[in-house]
């Protein structure tokens, strides 16, 4: 009888799932990586999943047109190895499910050679294994987490940014050595960037802490942390948050006269983009005329890549210039520079994976890959240490729109290692190899 | 809301008082899960065409359509009003998520079996303690758990992950069928088996007596009361089915997906689910897959076709909830029983011919 059959093949599905647990993943066979799936003679195609649309757009939406702009100018030097790139960019809203439509779209439909700074902890956790389960090189995610120096479970995988422990540690030990004895308080947003940025900070400041406040992205209104921040007398407030925050704290403790020392961390440090936010949030308030620069005079921020701010820099000449020549027409913030600097690098890269393009090959690259900017800072995507930028500087922004350089490049580990000082000189732009 | 009752039975009602022959005369379990096994075939044949994409996609079609099914049973079949449905996927997802991390070696039938009952408990709590609230009233109280349970994935930071939410990964397609059915393919499958199971079930109970007993609740209370239904008990059964429905979507959603972050389970959520199975159909069951479609494909559809037209970002930010809310106006004002009552009333005159005397 036909329904005996279809209740056997019913049943046999049952047994199969229900032999294994369902958190019991089976170690799959590594995908093959002599592939060169999305690579043409003249073109190589490149996707990433980026917050275009939604709340998270306006902070991080120039990261992807900055890149786009180092690429449109490498495609018109003509591109690398004989192939321009062709940087496809998908609209996640910063949503984990939608990350996971557009990354199997970037997979399936447009088939990426690699996936390029693919934005987000949440967002790109929920895709980590999938591009790492199909072989899809998972290069400069863009974000700080610890998750993605892990060589063993996601091989695949190269960090970018300075984790949060790290910068934390630099900002910590400064804080010890030039604040001495004065009393600090931590702001931190309440998911691993707090929990991260604490392990380090507490290395150095375990003992002069006298406040940890914490924000939810979801509740804009920090009043009570500051007000805390501001009863514990902390003299000095690090403020491990995104520029939102950043700014919002800083409007809530000028409107309750609360001026403290502020260090910001790289991810919250872009002062263009925070000057936009205190101009719009002070707008139709008593503060409306204050100008934005008076909130920020004299912060201290720990950056690894170029800094706009820094006219000197050749690296900052040549990414306004290229900025001037591609963009959109407006400003060019540290955000641009963020996706600028992670596209010199990916171009690099491939320029050391050579003609005979593949996954392996771009993998070797990154292995032996010599890094020599466009960061001040040491980068590492070696076999067994994924990290990505390995250290922080350390500046003060003065209103006016000038930066002073007051700590020179330091490298770290995540554990309880020393804080060391680093050689490392980045090469200018006009001798680094990133483009034919 | 009173008319309704009539649409999904009304071409049945003038069967002959002699006993029914054929597929009438099955009973209605065996019926329903003949149906379920027919649509899962449909589906397989489906999916052996399409790719793993789509396989995703239908999968989230899938689950959410389940949801749906179980909002249609309270809202459309016990009149009871929930804007909180968003709150038990949350609480199937969260449960599924920390099963799958602490406790690896159960199989997923046995998660999903559990989740079930986490919701079950759920529900009864909640339903226990809104039995006596009628309309607004209801609706603003579940409101509150909407609003209010995503907060608790902050407040346990350490357990359910905070605005990070929970990564977990789960077994794909099982060794003797890796090479014919990818992991997508099998999850979907899956999902879908499941879905179709448990509304084959739904579909039981809306057809058998309880179903009958809530429209008559639906209708009127105390008409129902004087009949001898014990209201207050009925109507918290109903929100009890309802919630193990939306706990199971939301086990097999954190299954599909492996992520799951509390920013997926917000107010928002709750009132698309209402909202869509509004505009599917909220008197019968087959709305909740128009709803389920709408809720997945509209919003791809639409931010393509932003994306085609080449418009600006504010335009592409709203065009999908623009869209969405025009599509629910336009139904609702010329087929008010959504498009399950559209396609209803198309091809009522082709049944009527082919209908056996």
């Amino acid at each position: 009888m036909k329904k005996q059959a279809g209740a056997i093949a019913l049943a046999l599905t049952l047994t199969a799932t229900a032999c294994t647990g369902a958190g019991e993943v089976a170690e799959s066979d590594a995908a093959d990586l002599d592939v060169s799936t999305g690579v043409t003679d003249d073109s190589i195609i490149i996707g990433t999943h980026q917050p275009l649309t939604g709340p998270a757009a306006p902070g991080y939406m120039s990261i992807s047109l900055g890149a786009r702009a180092v690429f449109d100018h490498v495609n018109a030097q003509g591109g690398v190895n004989g192939r321009t790139i062709d940087y496809r960019v998908e609209d996640d809203v910063y949503d984990p499910a939608q990350t996971i439509d557009v990354t199997r779209q970037l997979v399936i439909e447009d088939e990426i050679f690699a996936m390029m700074g693919g934005l987000g902890t949440p967002t790109h956790s929920g895709v980590l294994d999938y591009l790492n389960d199909e072989g899809v090189p998972d290069v400069f995610p863009s974000s700080g987490a610890l998750a993605w120096n892990n060589p063993e479970e996601h091989p695949l995988t190269y960090g970018w940014q300075t984790d949060y422990t790290k910068e934390a540690k630099i900002q910590g030990q400064y804080i010890a050595d030039n604040f001495e004895g004065q009393a600090v308080g931590y702001l931190f947003q309440n998911d691993d960037v707090g929990e991260d940025s604490q392990a380090g900070l507490d290395q150095y400041l375990a003992d002069t802490v006298v406040a940890r406040e914490h924000y939810e992205s979801e509740v804009t209104d920090l009043s009570a942390q500051l007000s805390s921040l501001k009863d514990a007398e902390a003299e000095v407030v690090v403020c491990s948050c995104i520029p939102a925050f950043v700014a919002l704290a800083m409007l809530e403790a000028a409107s309750i006269g609360y001026e403290p020392q502020w260090v910001l961390s790289s991810i919250g440090g872009d002062t263009a983009t925070l000057q936009a936010l205190l101009a719009n949030f002070t707008k139709d308030t008593d503060a409306e005329d204050v100008p934005a620069d008076a909130f920020l005079d004299g912060v201290l921020i720990t950056s690894y890549m170029p800094r706009v701010e820094d006219q000197e820099d050749e690296w900052s000449q040549f990414f306004n210039a290229v900025w001037e020549e591609y963009g959109d027409g407006g400003p060019l913030t540290n955000t641009h520079v963020f996706g600028m600097t992670q596209a010199v690098m990916f171009s690099q890269v491939l320029k050391s994976a050579g003609e005979d393009l593949t996954r392996q090959s771009l993998i070797d690259a990154l292995h032996t890959q010599e890094w020599q900017g466009p960061s001040p800072v040491p980068f590492s995507s070696t076999e067994d240490d994924r990290g990505g930028h390995q250290g922080v500087y350390v500046l003060r922004y003065n209103a006016g729109g000038e930066i002073e350089m007051v700590q020179d490049p330091m490298v770290t580990d995540r554990e309880g290692g020393p804080i060391e000082a680093t050689d490392y000189e980045p090469l200018p732009p006009t001798e680094l190899d990133f483009h034919d | 809301m009173t008319t309704t009752s009539t649409s999904s039975n009304a071409v049945e009602a003038p069967a002959p008082p002699a006993r029914p022959r054929g597929w009438r005369a099955l009973p209605s379990p065996v019926r329903h899960l003949l149906l379920a096994a027919l649509g899962l075939a449909v589906f397989t044949g489906f999916l052996l065409v399409t790719g793993d994409l789509t396989a995703l996609r239908m999968a989230a079609v899938g689950y959410t359509m389940l949801s749906i099914a179980g909002l249609q049973l309270l809202v459309g079949g016990s009149g009871q009003v929930s804007l909180g449905h968003g709150a038990f996927m949350m609480i199937g997802a969260y449960t599924t998520a920390l099963l799958v991390i602490h406790m690896p070696m159960l199989p997923l039938a046995a998660d999903l079996l559990l989740v079930v009952l986490v919701a079950v408990v759920a529900g009864i709590a909640v339903g226990a303690a809104t039995a006596r609230l009628h309309g607004p009233y209801l609706a603003g109280a579940t409101l509150i758990l909407a609003v209010g349970l995503p907060g608790l994935a902050h407040r346990y930071h350490e357990v359910l992950g905070g605005s990070n939410g929970l990564t977990i990964r789960t077994a794909g397609a099982p060794p003797f069928l890796q090479g014919v059915v990818t992991n997508s393919e099998w999850k979907a499958l899956v999902v879908w088996t499941t879905v179709l199971l448990a509304m084959a079930l739904l579909a039981t109970v809306n057809s058998g007596r309880l179903g009958r007993r809530l429209r008559a609740i639906r209708d009127d209370e105390n008409a129902a009361a004087m009949a001898g239904i014990p209201v207050g008990r009925t109507k918290v059964v109903a929100f009890v089915i309802a919630s193990a429905a939306g706990g199971l979507a939301g086990g097999l959603q954190a299954y599909v997906l492996g992520t799951i972050t509390p920013g997926s389970f917000t107010l928002a959520l709750s009132l698309t689910l209402i909202a869509a199975l509004v505009l599917g159909g909220i008197s019968s069951m087959w709305g909740a897959l128009w709803a389920g479609l709408a809720v997945v494909y509209l919003e791809i559809w639409a931010s393509d076709a932003t994306r085609a037209l080449n418009l600006d970002r504010d335009v592409e930010n709203n065009l999908p909830v623009v869209v969405f809310g025009v599509l629910l106006i336009l139904i609702l004002r010329f087929w008010p029983l959504g498009v399950h009552g559209a396609v209803q009333r198309l091809t009522a005159p082709l049944r009527k011919k082919s209908a056996p005397r």
